[in-house]
């Protein structure tokens, strides 16, 4: 199965070579978005990622191992559902979904303690279900019904959990960057120990806040983990139409903080540059900047066109896709079977269906709730 | 009772909140080594050190944000802001963030920080630097809006402020720093948020004033009462929201008539607010129509004479309570 993969990548010629729009941008020069990502570069790195993979497995937990899968499997069948009841008008506004960037939020998350803090944008359903959410309050919220996390009164992009040290889907691009910033100053502030995953998009790194964050994180050495998940689109512009430099990890050094290019695709590889930035942040409060390339596979909302890019570019993403990836390597690992896998496919079917469910029978919010919470 | 500063006794609430609550701390730009730009902090950071009183980087939007996180995150942030001129950079955190943050976590996250300065304008300072924005922020529904006029309200209400759970915008003016007044001695003084109070009783005629027209429209009512016989009431609401209307519509049962004192500008004012509102809840005792006076409808000039013209003045308070009571 792993030579299949590598064989179908090894074997594409010029892949995307005919990109569905460019843009010159102004500079009267091309810029496609296969002018951008160098694919060699990314079948070398998904050679040399594929390996890891598999070391990365053999020195982990089993049981964690099949709670990530599961968590990638469930956030995956929840989203596909999110889009199946969208349509049928069950959730309204804007609906943001992570299909394709399981292995950012599993691989990250999941080398937490339950204790540390977490802060993202509003591709925030399958985070907030990681972080201890259940399907029922994530869909109940986006029903806009009592029963959600926050009473049906944030919807899709604002997920909240104080028990759980959510701190929530944010909906301004970038504008969680510096909150968490902020929550990560707090647990310096009370030596609490705490780290904190701050998620953003590619596109958030071109606001100001990142910046303005960033230096003051490494400025007052704060235990944050800023986590740029990359999915290549802000909206509908590619990062080659939007920003002038390739790397996003590089960022940091202008700020002379440490920072990772990781393979999206990998939940391992996500996993252990997580645990090194973790481990970073424990011993002396030193944040880090991860870009985490993974591909969006889905509009940048349920209302995108989606014609500013091919099929076959999406395709070539998801012959990489991160769970069929993950659940190879823990074949050849010999940690899990077809069986174990078609159990959990089962278990996270039947916990969505449990939520769509819940959600359905829940009452909407009380019109008393309208003003409630304005003012504590 | 001691006489202090508008400036001595903001700092003594500083003072005294960091030593009552360990969770408290003051950051901003220049508030800690240089003993803050406008002095209001002087000798914080030589008492408390680096962890109650820190300086930030010249970037309003990064260390308003960080406060947002800090308050959510159990801290109790009063974030100072140079000017409030420089808040505009930082809007995005206070209202999108601070203001938004209870309602849409369903009431799980309070934001208890308080973001505080100078607001409005000094001494020849332009376009930029002179700017009112209590309507701006007070039109945004999870915000706290408070503008004291005297030392004691100064102290009492940051104080109230500080230990308040809900994100407070405090408005204070750098022209009103140094004026002195009677503060109580006791560390447990506080005044409370959103009740106005009656600067000078009157029969006649009714000015609500806030920060630094309330002292140009006591000038203003002696005058008056001197050449006029008239008996002017001001009232300063002191917390702009939640507004004390109830204040405000007694005084106007009493005089009947009301002129509003602001420094902001006209349109979409604080003052078209309260005219609303008085309209709504005494229009029948109302004898004469609200008259308003607020910054003229320009960005403010930097020459001596033409930033006089367009803020207001005793002169032009007097001149509306002669038109409402028709003197």
């Amino acid at each position: 199965m792993e030579d299949l993969i590598l064989s179908k990548v090894a074997t594409r010629q010029k892949p995307a070579a005919k990109t569905a729009k460019v843009s010159t941008n102004g500079t009267g020069k091309t810029q496609g978005f296969t002018d951008f990502v160098e694919v060699e570069q990314a079948k070398a790195e998904y050679v040399k990622r594929r390996a890891s993979q598999l070391a990365a497995i053999k020195k982990t937990d089993k049981k964690l191992l099949r709670e990530m899968l599961y968590q990638m499997v469930l956030g995956r069948i929840f989203e596909e559902k999110c889009a199946e009841v969208y349509r049928m008008g069950k959730i309204g506004g804007f609906c943001h979904l992570y299909i394709g960037q399981e292995a950012i939020g599993v691989g990250s998350m999941m080398a937490l303690e339950k204790t540390d803090m977490v802060i993202t944008a509003y591709r925030d359903h399958v985070q907030a279900m990681i972080k201890g959410m259940t399907p029922e309050s994530v869909m109940a919220e986006l029903y806009g019904k009592e029963g959600g996390c926050v009473g049906g009164k944030g919807g899709s992009m604002h997920m909240f959990s104080k028990e759980l040290e959510f701190y929530g889907g944010h909906g301004i691009v970038g504008g969680q960057i510096g909150v968490g910033t902020g929550m990560a100053y707090a647990a310096k502030y009370k030596n609490s120990g705490q780290v904190t995953l701050c998620f953003f998009g590619e596109a958030a790194v071109n606001q100001g806040i990142f910046h303005e964050s960033l230096n003051m994180a490494q400025l007052w050495k704060l235990p944050c983990i800023y986590i740029c998940e990359n999915n290549q689109y802000g909206m509908g512009t590619s990062q080659a139409r939007a920003m002038s430099s390739r790397s996003i990890a590089k960022k940091a050094e202008a700020f002379e903080m440490a920072n990772e290019f990781v393979d999206g695709m990998d939940v391992m590889a996500v996993r252990d540059a997580t645990l090194r930035a973790i481990a970073r942040a424990r011993k002396d409060g030193s944040p880090t900047l991860l870009e985490i390339r993974a591909y969006r596979y889905m509009g940048h909302s349920m209302s995108d066109p989606g014609n500013y890019r091919t099929r076959d570019e999406i395709l070539r993403y998801q012959e990489r896709d991160p769970i069929v990836l993950f659940k190879d390597s823990l074949k050849a690992a010999k940690v899990l079977t077809d069986k174990d896998f078609e159990k959990i496919d089962q278990e996270a079917i039947a916990a969505v269906d449990k939520a769509v469910a819940f959600a359905d029978e829940s009452p909407y919010p009380a019109e008393s709730e309208l003003f409630t919470d304005v003012l504590a | 009772m001691a006489l202090l500063t508008i400036r001595d006794a903001l700092n003594e609430a500083l003072r005294e909140e960091i030593l009552r609550d360990e969770n408290v701390f003051v950051m901003g730009e220049e508030v800690a080594e240089y003993d803050g730009a406008y002095k209001v902090t002087r000798g914080l950071w030589k008492e408390f050190g680096d962890k109650r009183v820190i300086d930030t980087p010249i970037t309003e939007l990064g260390f308003a944000a960080v406060g947002v996180g800090a308050a959510m995150a159990g801290l109790r942030p009063v974030i100072e802001f140079m000017t409030w001129n420089f808040s505009i950079l930082a809007a995005d955190q206070i209202i999108n963030h601070a203001a938004k943050m209870l309602y849409m976590s369903g009431g799980q996250f309070k934001v208890p920080i308080v973001f505080r300065g100078p607001n409005g304008s000094a001494y020849q300072v332009s376009s930029q630097h002179s700017q009112a924005l209590e309507a701006f922020y007070a039109n945004f529904p999870g915000l706290i809006v408070v503008m004291p006029s005297t030392a004691a309200d100064a102290k009492g209400l940051l104080k109230s402020a500080i230990r308040d759970d809900n994100p407070i915008v405090f408005l204070e003016q750098e022209r009103m720093y140094g004026i002195k007044g009677e503060v109580p001695e006791d560390p447990d003084f506080t005044i409370p948020l959103g009740v106005a109070d009656i600067k000078r009783e009157g029969k006649d005629c009714t000015i609500v004033a806030r920060s630094m027209t309330v002292p140009l429209a006591l000038q203003a009512a002696e005058l008056i009462q001197t050449e006029f016989d008239v008996s002017v009431e001001v009232i300063d609401p002191r917390t702009i929201k939640p507004l004390d209307i109830d204040t405000i519509v007694n005084s106007i049962k009493k005089t009947n008539r009301l002129v509003i004192a602001e420094e902001s500008h006209e349109f979409a004012s604080v003052g078209a607010e309260i005219t609303y509102q008085v309209m709504d809840h005494a229009f029948d005792y109302l004898d004469a129509p609200v008259k308003r006076i607020s910054t003229t409808e320009t960005p403010m000039p930097y020459a001596k004479n033409l930033e006089a013209l367009a803020l207001p003045s005793v002169e032009k308070i007097v001149a509306a309570v002669k038109e409402v009571c028709y003197l």
